[in-house]
C-alpha cells in the first residue's frame, strides 16, 4: 500500500510539472524548463549524498562531462541530437566510473576535498584546451544540433513547448530510476551505509561496490542533466564545470531535503527561483547562497521535505 | 574436519604483540567461550577470524579453506558472523529494516535474482520472533531499551544464518533476568549454528560452554571443558586469581 | 611576469627564483593560517582566502583614508587590516563553527556559506574594480644583469619574520603550548582546565589574520579584487594538504616547494596548466598518502 502511494505521488508531482505549460507565461515556461534539466541534476547528486552519505563537492565534473560530452559531439562532429546525448551519457559514466575508483578511497573530510579538487582539474582542463572547448567564452551549438526525429516524429528543441516537454520527461526517467534504487532492498544497503558502514561490512555487504555503483548512478544523472542542457539551450561552457555548480546542487539538495526523493527538485525549484529574483536586484546575487547555506546547515539540517518526513509523513521515500 | 581454524595467527600493533601465534581450532556444533583478563587479546582474535582487521602472520582456516586474504564481507556470506562488543545497530532505522539488512545479506547469497519482498518479511518476523520483539518491529531500534538493543544486534546475526556465530562479550550491561533468557536463546541458537562467545560473566560461560579457551597476552593458556578449566591452576593464578 | 627578451638564461632564471620566493614567502603566511585552523580545530576552513581578499581590500581603505602619505597608510594598513580581519573570524567562529559543535563536514558546508557572504558583501561595499595600493617605499636593487624591486625583497624579509614569530609563538608561549595541548587532544585538555572552546576562537582569528597580513603586504604588487580569494585559497589547500594536514613545518617546507615552483613553471608553462598538475597531485596525495608527503605515516 506505501508503495502504490509513494508512486502516485511522484506521478502527481509530474502531472502537475505537466500541466503547469498550459498556465504559465512564456517567461515562466522557459524558467521552468532551466528547473526541471538542474531538477535531475540534484536528483543525482542527492542518490550518492542523501542516500550513501557520500558529499561530494566536484559534481559539477559529471554536469561538464555530459555538457561537454554531448557539446563538442554535436560541434565537431555534427552528431545529431540522440547520438550527441548518448556521447554525453557516456562521458559523464565514464569520467564517474573512474573518479569513483580514486576518491572511494576515501570518507569524510577527506573525500569532499578529492571530489572538489578532481573537478578543479577538470574545470582547468576545459579552460587549458579553449581551442576544442571554447574555454571561458564557451561553445553556441549550430541550429541543425536542435532538431531530430524519432519513429517519424520530429522533435525540434528550439520550440519552447517541446522542450518543456522533453524537460518533463526526463525528469520523470530521473525519478523513476531513483524510485527504483531507493524502494529496492538495494536503497535500504545505501542507507545502511550512510548510518553505519563498518556494521554493513559486517553483514556482508561489499560496501565499496555498493558506493561505486551509487557513484556511477549518480554521476550519470548527473551528465544527463548536463547533456540535456547544452543541447536544450544550445550553448556550453566552463562555467557550467565550475565550482559554482557543485555547491549550487549540493544547496539545491540541502533546501529541499538530503535524502528525500523529492526534496532535491523542490529544492532546485526555490533556490533557482530565489536566485532569480535576486539578481534582479544586485549584481552580488551570490550573497543569497551564502545565506541559505549557512541558514540550513545551522537551523534546518533536514531540509524541507527531511522535516515533513519526520514530522507528519514517515512513509515518503 | 574442524569448521574453523587458526595456524599461527599473529597480530601486533607497534611493539605490542595482541595476538601472538595461535593454533585454534573449532568444531561444528559446540559452544565455545574465550575468556581472559582484560588486554588478553581476545577482541583482536575474534576480528582476525572474521576479517574486520588483518593478521601480520598465520592463517585463518574455514571449513579447510584458506581464507586469511578474503575479505570481511566475503567472510560474513561464507557464514562467519560477527556481533559487536558495544551494541552497533542502526539506530535511526527501525528494527524491521536493521534484521532486514541482515536478512536481504543472507537471501541474496549467491543468487542474482531479487529478493522476494514476502519473503524478506517472513525471515525477518522469524528473526525478531526468536529474540522476542516481534512486536517491535516498526519502532526506531536507537529508541529501544539497552537490552533489546542487543537483542537486535542478536537478530540480525540471526538472521544471516550463520555457521559460525561470534558473540562479543553479549550480557555486558544486560540485568540477571535478561541474563538468563539470554542464555536460553543462546542455547536455542547453537541448534542449528556454533557459536564462539567472548564473555566476562563466569556464570554464563560455566553454563553455556561446552569447551573453554583461556587467553593470556595472545596465547592460548589452556584449553578444556569447564571442570578442567575450574581445576587448572595455571588459569586460577593467571585469571581467576584465587 | 613577461620574458625579459634581453636577459641570458641564469640571470632570467634567478629573477625567475626572486619572484618564486615572494610568491612563497605569501603563500607560506596564508598557508600557515589554514594549517593552524585544520591542526588545532580538525575544521577545513573554506572561506580562509576570503579572509585573504578582505585583508587586501581593507588594506586599501584604509591607506585611501590617510592621504599623502603612502608609508603611514600602508603601516596603517599593516596593523589595523589584520584586526579588523580577526574580529570578523572571531564572530564568525562565535556565530556559526561553535554552534555546528565543530563537526568536520557542516563547517566545510558553512564555511563555503561564509565565503559566499564575504565575497558578495565585498562586492556590494567596494564593488568589481580591481585597486592598487601605493607601496610604502620606491627603491630598485640593482643586479648585475636587472634591477629589482626593493618592496618585493622587503615582503620576503617581512614574512620571514612573521614565520619566526609564529614559530615563537607556538614554540615559546604559553598560548602556544595551549594549543599544541588541545591539538594533541582537545578532550584531556578540557579534563586539565583548558578552555578549549576559547582556544578555539583565538586560532580561528589567528589563521585569519595570518592570512590577512599576507594579502596586506601583496597589494602593493597585486591590486585587491572581490574575487582575488579564490586563488590564495587553492594553493594553500595544496600546500597544507601536501605538507601534511596539521603539521607546520610540513607546511612551511611545502609552501615554499611550491610557491617557488609555481614562480618558476609559471615562467616556462602556461599557469593553468601547472595548476592543473597540482590540483590533480593534492587528489592523489589525498588518496594514496593522506599523511602528505612530508609527513610521516601514522603507525
Amino acid at each position: 500500500m506505501t508503495a502504490a502511494r509513494v508512486v502516485g505521488l511522484h506521478v502527481l508531482v509530474l502531472a502537475l510539472l505537466f500541466a503547469a505549460q498550459f498556465v504559465v507565461s512564456d517567461y515562466d515556461q522557459l524558467t521552468l524548463t532551466r528547473m526541471m534539466v538542474l531538477a535531475v541534476y540534484a536528483v543525482g547528486y542527492n542518490l550518492l549524498f542523501g542516500y550513501a552519505g557520500l558529499l561530494s563537492l566536484g559534481h559539477a565534473l559529471f554536469f561538464g562531462a555530459g555538457l561537454y560530452g554531448a557539446g563538442l559531439a554535436a560541434y565537431h562532429f555534427e552528431a545529431g541530437v540522440p547520438l550527441a546525448f548518448v556521447a554525453g551519457l557516456a562521458a559523464s559514466l565514464l569520467v564517474s566510473l573512474l573518479i569513483g575508483l580514486i576518491a572511494l578511497r576515501t570518507r569524510g573530510v577527506s573525500f569532499m576535498i578529492v571530489t572538489m579538487m578532481f573537478a578543479q582539474a577538470g574545470f582547468l582542463a576545459l579552460l587549458y584546451f579553449s581551442r576544442w572547448t571554447g574555454g571561458d567564452q564557451g561553445l553556441p551549438l549550430p541550429a541543425a544540433a536542435r532538431s531530430f526525429t524519432v519513429a517519424g516524429l520530429t522533435i525540434d528543441l528550439a520550440d519552447a513547448g517541446t522542450r518543456y516537454n522533453v524537460a518533463v520527461a526526463l525528469l520523470a526517467v530521473a525519478i523513476g530510476i531513483g524510485l527504483l534504487v531507493v524502494m529496492r532492498p538495494g536503497g535500504r544497503v545505501l542507507v545502511a551505509i550512510r548510518e553505519n558502514e563498518e556494521r554493513t561490512r559486517m553483514l556482508g555487504y561489499d560496501v565499496f561496490a555498493h558506493k561505486l555503483k551509487a557513484f556511477v548512478i549518480s554521476g550519470g544523472l548527473s551528465g544527463a542533466a548536463g547533456a540535456a542542457y547544452g543541447l536544450m539551450f544550445a550553448y556550453i561552457g566552463a562555467t557550467f564545470a565550475s565550482i559554482q555548480y557543485s555547491i549550487e546542487v549540493l544547496l539545491f539538495t540541502l533546501l529541499g531535503g538530503a535524502g528525500t526523493l523529492l526534496g532535491p527538485v523542490l529544492g532546485t525549484i526555490l533556490m533557482f527561483y530565489l536566485i532569480d529574483k535576486a539578481s534582479e536586484v544586485t549584481s552580488a546575487y551570490l550573497l543569497v547562497v551564502g545565506f541559505v547555506l549557512v541558514g540550513l546547515i545551522l537551523w534546518f539540517p533536514k531540509g524541507i521535505l527531511g522535516t515533513v518526513r519526520d514530522r507528519w509523513a514517515r512513509w515518503l521515500p | 574436519m574442524s569448521l574453523l581454524a587458526t595456524r599461527g595467527l599473529s597480530r601486533h600493533f607497534g611493539g605490542l604483540r595482541a595476538v601472538d601465534g595461535v593454533d585454534f581450532t573449532l568444531e561444528p556444533g559446540e559452544i565455545r567461550a574465550i575468556i581472559g583478563p582484560n588486554g588478553a587479546g581476545k577482541t583482536t582474535f575474534v576480528s582476525l577470524l572474521c576479517g574486520r582487521i588483518a593478521p601480520t602472520a598465520g592463517s585463518v582456516l574455514f571449513r579447510g579453506r584458506d581464507v586469511t586474504r578474503l575479505p570481511a564481507h566475503r567472510r560474513v556470506g561464507l557464514g562467519i558472523a560477527y556481533t559487536f562488543q558495544i551494541t552497533n545497530i542502526y539506530p535511526s532505522l527501525t528494527a524491521f529494516d536493521n534484521v532486514a539488512l541482515a536478512a536481504q545479506s543472507s537471501l541474496g547469497r549467491g543468487r542474482f535474482a531479487p529478493i522476494h519482498a514476502d519473503a524478506l518479511r517472513q525471515k525477518v518476523g522469524a528473526a525478531l520472533a526468536a529474540v522476542g520483539l516481534a512486536d517491535r518491529a516498526g519502532e526506531k531500534a536507537g529508541e529501544l531499551a539497552y537490552g533489546h538493543q542487543r537483542l537486535i544486534e542478536v537478530a540480525m546475526g540471526l538472521a544471516l544464518e550463520p555457521q559460525v556465530l561470534i558473540l562479543d562479550e553479549p550480557t555486558q550491561g544486560l540485568s540477571d533476568a535478561e541474563i538468563t533468557d539470554f542464555c536460553a536463546l543462546v542455547r536455542r541458537i547453537a541448534e542449528t549454528a556454533t557459536i564462539l562467545l567472548i564473555e566476562h560473566n563466569m556464570d554464563v560461560v560455566m553454563q553455556l560452554a561446552h569447551r573453554i579457551t583461556v587467553m593470556d597476552r595472545g596465547r592460548i593458556l589452556a584449553e578444556g571443558d569447564p571442570s578442567a578449566i575450574r581445576a587448572d591452576r595455571a588459569v586460577q593464578a593467571a585469571y581467576l586469581g584465587s | 611576469m613577461r620574458r625579459h627578451a634581453s636577459l641570458d638564461f641564469g640571470p632570467f632564471l634567478f629573477l625567475a627564483t626572486l619572484e618564486g620566493l615572494v610568491q612563497a614567502a605569501v603563500l607560506t603566511l596564508t598557508a600557515l593560517g589554514l594549517s593552524l585552523v585544520f591542526g588545532v580545530m580538525r575544521v577545513v576552513n573554506v572561506a580562509h582566502g576570503e579572509f585573504f581578499m578582505l585583508g587586501a581590500v581593507l588594506a586599501w581603505w584604509v591607506s585611501s583614508l590617510v592621504a599623502g602619505s603612502p608609508a603611514l597608510g600602508f603601516l596603517l594598513a599593516l596593523v589595523a587590516s589584520p584586526l579588523v580581519v580577526g574580529a570578523i573570524a572571531l564572530a564568525s567562529e562565535r556565530l556559526i563553527l561553535r554552534r555546528l559543535n565543530y563537526h568536520p563536514e557542516s563547517t566545510i558546508v558553512a564555511t563555503i556559506g561564509l565565503l559566499y557572504i564575504i565575497q558578495q558583501t565585498t562586492l556590494i561595499l567596494y564593488g568589481p574594480d580591481a585597486r592598487s595600493v601605493e607601496a610604502p617605499f620606491y627603491f630598485r636593487v640593482e643586479f648585475p644583469d636587472f634591477g629589482y624591486s626593493g618592496y618585493k625583497l622587503v615582503v620576503i624579509a617581512a614574512s620571514a619574520l612573521l614565520l619566526l614569530g609564529t614559530w615563537f609563538v607556538m614554540r615559546r608561549t604559553r598560548l602556544g603550548l595551549v594549543m599544541r595541548a588541545t591539538q594533541y587532544d582537545s578532550e584531556t585538555a578540557q579534563a586539565f582546565g583548558i578552555p578549549v572552546g576559547r582556544v578555539y576562537a583565538q586560532v580561528f582569528a589567528l589563521g585569519a589574520m595570518l592570512a590577512a597580513v599576507a594579502a596586506v603586504l601583496v597589494v602593493p604588487i597585486q591590486q585587491a579584487h572581490y574575487l582575488m580569494g579564490l586563488d590564495p585559497l587553492l594553493l594553500s589547500f595544496i600546500v597544507v594538504i601536501i605538507g601534511g594536514l596539521g603539521s607546520l613545518g610540513g607546511t612551511v617546507l611545502a609552501a615554499v616547494l611550491i610557491g617557488l615552483s609555481d614562480g618558476i613553471l609559471s615562467v616556462f608553462f602556461s599557469p593553468t596548466l601547472a595548476k592543473i598538475v597540482s590540483t590533480l597531485l593534492v587528489a592523489l596525495v589525498l588518496v594514496f598518502r593522506p599523511e602528505g608527503l612530508f609527513g610521516k605515516r601514522a603507525r
